[in-house]
């Protein structure tokens, strides 16, 4: 095949692999999300959608959903400022799909005698790429509560934009003692260097080497996504829905939509910079190879599946973990999470950037 | 096919920064220095300085503008009440300033030749930061406690209190 266009064809598939993936993940997590929240609060959830007849736990109820908000009235308010109007659900959710580009989903593959790395785009910038779209997702809040022409979506927008800047500051921190022990940005290194053993027993994951980044990177994840205990933004108690009070049909499912797209990819990166990616537990390129000596071998074909399966069940983890937070953990204050940002969240990340850095420089290393 | 690229950002750059000036509205104003933001980290990428590229976009744009924008949020001037400036001297005096700057930069761009092809190395994560933290490590750390004193000379003026 002509090296141009086989790379092309590669280039398309892998966008069109991961694309379908996390947007089927999108829909899939709208119904958990409601199952889940039924499931612990001791109800039975959405299941009235059906096609003929068939009920599937209420898994059409997402088709249903899609269905009603096409079909709406597209409408727009009197004292809304039209273009900005329009425009906000779109810069909610172009900037969180744009984050996938450097996630890498799975190992190399040989196809055709050429090696493929499963990761649609290895920017040398790597996680910096993340930050740098992901930091545009605010506008879309922001812009969505100013142009709505009304008070709730005005504080809304207002709230989110101070705890995103915020919340920023220590993810980007939080991460710091991530690249300095794997000495890397870019994903597909981080990953590839996950692949080792901690002591002879333990796998070289993220989570393991960095377990106060890990969880400080969680929480600010949280803070980023506006998803409870951190959804002030929106808190319908105080501020009606917030941001998108104002919104209605397509262009509510636009933000509906951003938040679960932003879920998963907050899941992807989770399971990308502290589990290890595609890595599989003591799984090498050739089988298991148990602490002790122990191991059996597989075929290239089950490490692969073994290790794309890793991958996809790590990403269904942290999006459940998500939506078990959200039903199980109530809403914070505000003036409590910005004490919680700024008080606790940036002086526990500097310290770990610092005992980080300590431990590295210690001698005999 | 850069030079293509570099005439389709650079006129991107251009354009959103005159629109900056031009509109009435500031909010449309933001979004176009974003836009123009947005187009010179695109340059940046043409010329293999990536990770000043992913900066640009964090700080100037993620962080930066949207302080703009809280502060246009927070005092809202309604459209109605957006003033109106008429021609005036000074609007004159800019026409004359930015034909002087054109020409000159036109002179300028005659004496010196074509940007040479990007190096590649230089402009990545790796190389700026050996070359920060141990040719530049002076120049980094005044920095740094120059924006330290800004930081703190804010809070001072904004608190009286303190």
């Amino acid at each position: 095949m002509n090296p141009a266009l086989f790379d092309l064809v590669v280039a398309v598939a892998r966008i069109a692999v991961m694309l379908a993936f996390c947007l089927t993940l999108v829909v899939v997590f709208t119904w958990v999300e409601r199952k889940g929240a039924a499931y612990i609060q001791d109800r039975r959830g959405p299941n009235r959608a059906a096609i003929f007849g068939i009920r599937a736990w209420g898994l059409f109820h997402p088709m249903a959903d899609a269905l009603k908000f096409l079909f709406k009235e597209d409408f727009i308010p009197d004292r809304a400022h039209r273009l900005f109007y329009q425009i906000a659900p779109m810069f909610a959710l172009a900037p969180v799909i744009m984050t996938i580009a450097v996630i890498p989903f799975g190992p190399d593959v040989t196809l055709f005698g050429r090696r493929i790395a499963l990761q649609i785009a290895d920017l040398n910038v790597g996680i910096l790429y993340i930050f740098a779209v992901s930091g545009m997702t605010v506008y879309g809040v922001v812009l969505a509560g100013w142009s709505s022409g009304s008070k709730y979506p005005l504080l809304g927008g207002l709230r989110s934009s101070a705890q995103m800047l915020s919340y920023e500051v220590s993810m980007g921190l939080s991460l710091m003692g991530i690249f300095m022990v794997f000495q890397s940005v870019r994903l597909s290194q981080i990953v590839a260097a996950q692949g080792g053993l901690l002591f002879g027993v333990l796998p070289k994951w993220g989570v393991f080497v960095q377990p106060l980044g890990f969880v400080l990177f969680l929480v600010a994840q949280y803070a980023e996504a506006n998803r409870t205990p951190f959804d002030l933004p929106e808190g319908e108690s105080e501020l009606v829905a917030g941001y998108h009070t104002e919104y209605g049909s397509f262009k509510f499912s636009m933000f509906m939509m951003a938040e679960y797209f932003h879920m998963v990819v907050g899941a992807a990166i989770l399971s990308t910079l502290f589990f290890g990616g595609w890595q599989f537990p003591y799984l090498g390129d050739t089988g298991f190879l148990f602490p002790g000596g122990a191991g059996f071998a597989l075929p290239p074909a089950l490490v692969f599946l073994l290790r794309i399966g890793s991958f996809v069940g790590k990403v269904v983890f942290f999006a459940w973990l998500y939506v078990w937070v959200r039903w199980t953990i109530p809403r914070f204050r505000y003036d409590q999470v910005m004490r919680l940002g700024w008080k606790m969240m940036l002086p526990l990340s500097l310290a770990n950037l610092f005992a980080t850095g300590l431990i590295l420089l210690l001698p005999g290393r | 096919m850069e030079a293509l690229f570099f005439i389709l950002f650079g006129a991107i750059a251009v354009g959103g920064a005159v629109m900056v000036v031009t509109r009435r509205h500031p909010m449309v104003s933001a979004l176009y220095l974003i836009l123009t933001l947005f187009a010179v980290a695109a340059l940046f990428v043409l010329r293999h300085a990536h990770f000043l590229a992913a900066i640009q976009v964090i700080i100037y744009a993620g962080a930066v503008v949207v302080l703009f924008i809280f502060v246009i949020m927070l005092i809202n001037v309604p459209e109605s009440r957006l003033p109106v400036e008429r021609a005036t001297i000074v609007r004159v005096a800019g026409v004359i300033a930015a034909g002087l700057l054109i020409l000159e930069s036109a002179v300028l761009a005659r004496r010196f030749a074509m940007p040479k092809a990007p190096v590649s190395g230089v402009g990545t994560v790796e190389a700026v930061g050996r070359a920060l933290f141990t040719d530049y490590l002076l120049a980094f750390e005044v920095t740094s406690v120059l924006l330290l004193a800004a930081v703190i000379g804010a809070i001072a003026l904004s608190n009286k209190k303190l």
